[in-house]
Parts: C-alpha cells; sequence; structure tokens
C-alpha cells in the first residue's frame, strides 16, 4: 500500500468512527467494512469503531462457517488489537434488545448507552459507514 | 452533526436508530426511501413528530416528488433541495450515514 | 469547502449512485470542490465500461466519467472490491492472466487507502449506500 502512504497533509490527525450497523455473513458488508479499518491503522489517525444494532452480532464468540463454506473473519476482530485499533464502542441498548451481554462478544469491548455513544459520535470528524 | 437517512421506517429500522444516537440540536435528513417517514401517517410520524422537539428535520424534495409524495409532508418538516443538501452538510461539522 | 464522497453500492439497483451523482453536482455548481469520488462494495459496478442502458434511461457510468473528467474529480474504485466482483483495468487483467479489461478510463484502479486519505484531506466526507 506504499501509494497509499504518500501523503500530503502534513500530520493532521482525524478522529475517525467506522459505524457497524449489519450482521455479518447475510451481506459482505461487515468483511468489507473491516478491511478499511484495517487500512486506516496505517494512516496514524483516531479510529473508533461502533457496533449498534445488528451490528453487534458481528462479534458473537463461536463462529463457524464450514458448513456455509463463506469466509471466517471472525479473527479479524482480535487482531485489530495489534494494529492499535483499542476503541470498540458497543451500543448497550443494542446488546440488551438482542439478548446479548458483553460476555457473548470475542473481544474486549467498551459497552456504552445510547447516550453515551451519540455524544461520542458528534465528536468525530468522519464518520464511515457500510 | 448531520444525520442522513436513506431508508423507510417500515422497511428498515435506520430511522429509529438515528433518532436514538442523535445529540439534542442535531440536524436530519431523509432522502431516499427514508423520504416516507416525512409523511403523515406513516409509521414513523409519531417518533418524527416527537423528535421535532430536539432536531431539525429535513427532507429531499427531489425524492418525495419522485415518489409521488410532495404534498403529503407533515408540518414541521423543511423541504431542500440538492443545492440544500450540500448546504447542510457544508453547515453541519460531519455528518453520518445511517445505512 | 472540499467535499469527498463514498459510494457503496452499484447503479440502477440503488438509488445511491444517483443521489451521489446529484450531490456531486449541486456542490461543484455551489463552487464547493469534489476531490475524490471513492466507488467501493458493489460501488465498483459503477465504473465498468460495457455498461449499455436503455436510450431513453440516464448513463450512470458515463455521467460519472463525464463529470470526472470536466471538474477534474478523482474517480477511484476499490482494488479488492473490484477483483471480487470480475472489474480489471488493462494492467491488472494482464496481470491475472485474464482476456479483458472492463474499467472505464475516466475511473483509476487504487487502495481503500485512497477512501482513507479522502477523509483526512477533505473538509467533509459524505457516504451514500444502502
Amino acid at each position: 500500500m506504499s501509494d497509499d502512504m504518500d501523503m500530503e497533509d502534513g500530520g493532521t490527525i482525524k478522529k475517525f468512527m467506522f459505524v457497524n450497523r449489519k450482521a455479518p455473513y447475510g451481506t459482505i458488508y461487515a468483511l468489507e467494512a473491516l478491511e478499511v479499518v484495517l487500512i486506516s491503522a496505517a494512516f496514524e489517525q483516531d479510529v473508533s469503531m461502533a457496533f449498534v444494532d445488528d451490528g453487534v452480532y458481528q462479534l458473537m464468540k463461536g463462529i463457524n462457517s464450514e458448513g456455509t463454506e463463506l469466509k471466517n473473519f471472525s479473527k479479524t476482530y482480535r487482531a485489530l488489537d495489534g494494529y492499535d485499533i483499542e476503541k470498540l464502542y458497543v451500543e448497550q441498548e443494542s446488546l440488551e434488545a438482542r439478548g446479548l451481554t458483553e460476555d457473548d462478544l470475542l473481544v474486549d469491548v467498551t459497552v456504552m448507552s445510547a447516550a453515551e455513544l451519540a455524544a461520542t459520535m458528534a465528536e468525530q470528524d468522519v464518520v464511515i459507514s457500510h | 452533526m448531520l444525520h442522513i437517512i436513506n431508508k423507510s421506517p417500515s422497511e428498515r429500522n435506520s430511522v429509529e436508530a438515528a433518532l436514538r444516537l442523535a445529540t439534542k440540536g442535531s440536524v436530519v435528513l431523509l432522502i431516499e426511501d427514508a423520504v416516507y417517514a416525512a409523511t403523515r401517517g406513516n409509521t414513523a410520524a409519531a417518533k418524527i413528530q416527537t423528535a421535532m422537539a430536539d432536531l431539525k428535520i429535513y427532507a429531499l424534495k427531489p425524492d418525495l416528488e419522485t415518489r409521488g409524495m410532495a404534498d403529503r409532508v407533515m408540518d414541521g418538516v423543511s423541504l431542500v433541495d440538492y443545492a440544500g443538501f450540500v448546504d447542510l452538510v457544508a453547515e453541519q461539522p460531519n455528518c453520518q450515514s445511517w445505512l | 469547502m472540499k467535499f469527498g464522497i463514498l459510494v457503496n453500492e452499484g447503479p440502477y439497483t440503488h438509488q445511491s449512485s444517483d443521489s451521489a451523482f446529484k450531490f456531486a453536482q449541486a456542490a461543484i455548481a455551489k463552487g464547493h470542490e469534489v476531490t475524490r469520488v471513492f466507488f467501493y462494495h458493489d460501488g465498483v459496478n459503477n465504473a465498468t465500461r460495457l455498461t449499455v442502458p436503455p436510450v431513453d434511461d440516464r448513463h450512470v457510468v458515463n455521467r460519472w466519467a463525464e463529470l470526472g473528467e470536466k471538474h477534474g474529480v478523482d474517480l477511484v474504485v476499490c482494488i479488492a472490491a473490484a477483483q471480487r466482483r470480475g472489474l480489471l483495468d488493462d494492467n491488472e487483467a494482464k496481470r491475472q492472466g485474464k482476456d479483458a479489461n472492463n474499467i472505464h478510463p475516466a475511473f483509476r484502479i487504487s487502495g481503500l487507502g485512497q477512501l482513507v486519505e479522502a477523509g483526512i484531506q477533505n473538509d467533509r466526507l459524505v457516504t451514500f449506500g444502502d
């Protein structure tokens, strides 16, 4: 990705939030969204991911896609830490509405109320959703 | 912040999600199939009505007209064209599309 | 003001590409600069030069190409998303041993870093999708 690194912005650091509201596997959005997040790590921006609505299903433990032959990208969420992407925000209301708790998720996350997440989202420079 | 929504409230929960996660004083723009949320008697009408106390709600006029809904817009919803859409993006410090 | 645009859906099936185009056109008409449109997910299908819509309909691909050429808008297609979906430029076709290419010359293929860069270098990044 060396051509992507030729930037003229002189070290601008912006707050990027990637908002995930779609369940994985039924569509490709979750997988391709994750690819953007991984690339963003190379730009040394202030990156966070928010998991809202069906997006929380992306983080389920115990995913096994052998039967469907879809590419299992669960382990990529575990690798985010290695890319210094540590701000993973999960909306409490979305978990509750799906009968889930933090224990059901495969990575360490920060669970936030809708009000907290709304305030965090409002202070971003760039919000990207898929 | 500008919240851009493009899905009908009877098909997806985007309108509901955006209203839940919009801070007071934010701006909401309904485009494409989300313009149905701006019309009288739709499934989200009561939610939109309540939200107007804290949020400014806009709908994209060309999308309403394209769907034959231009004369059914709820009181309190403001209409913009694409130039107005650009102005909203420019005026607000950031934007989120509720896909 | 400088705008970047992200288009996540293909032409004709979804309105996303039309909305993005109308937005870009209006922004330019108001004296703003649209520096880059990034095509991701099925949005890469906006770049195929083989599109043949009915004569009484808009030509989504040519319309983007003309806007790009007239106003210096950088039309970038995500290489990974494009390859998954069978969209190749001449270089990629040769590299992958394929017998044809289908990217319109007004578009260029590049990496996802170009999307992150569009978020960093523009005042606003607006997403259109499903």
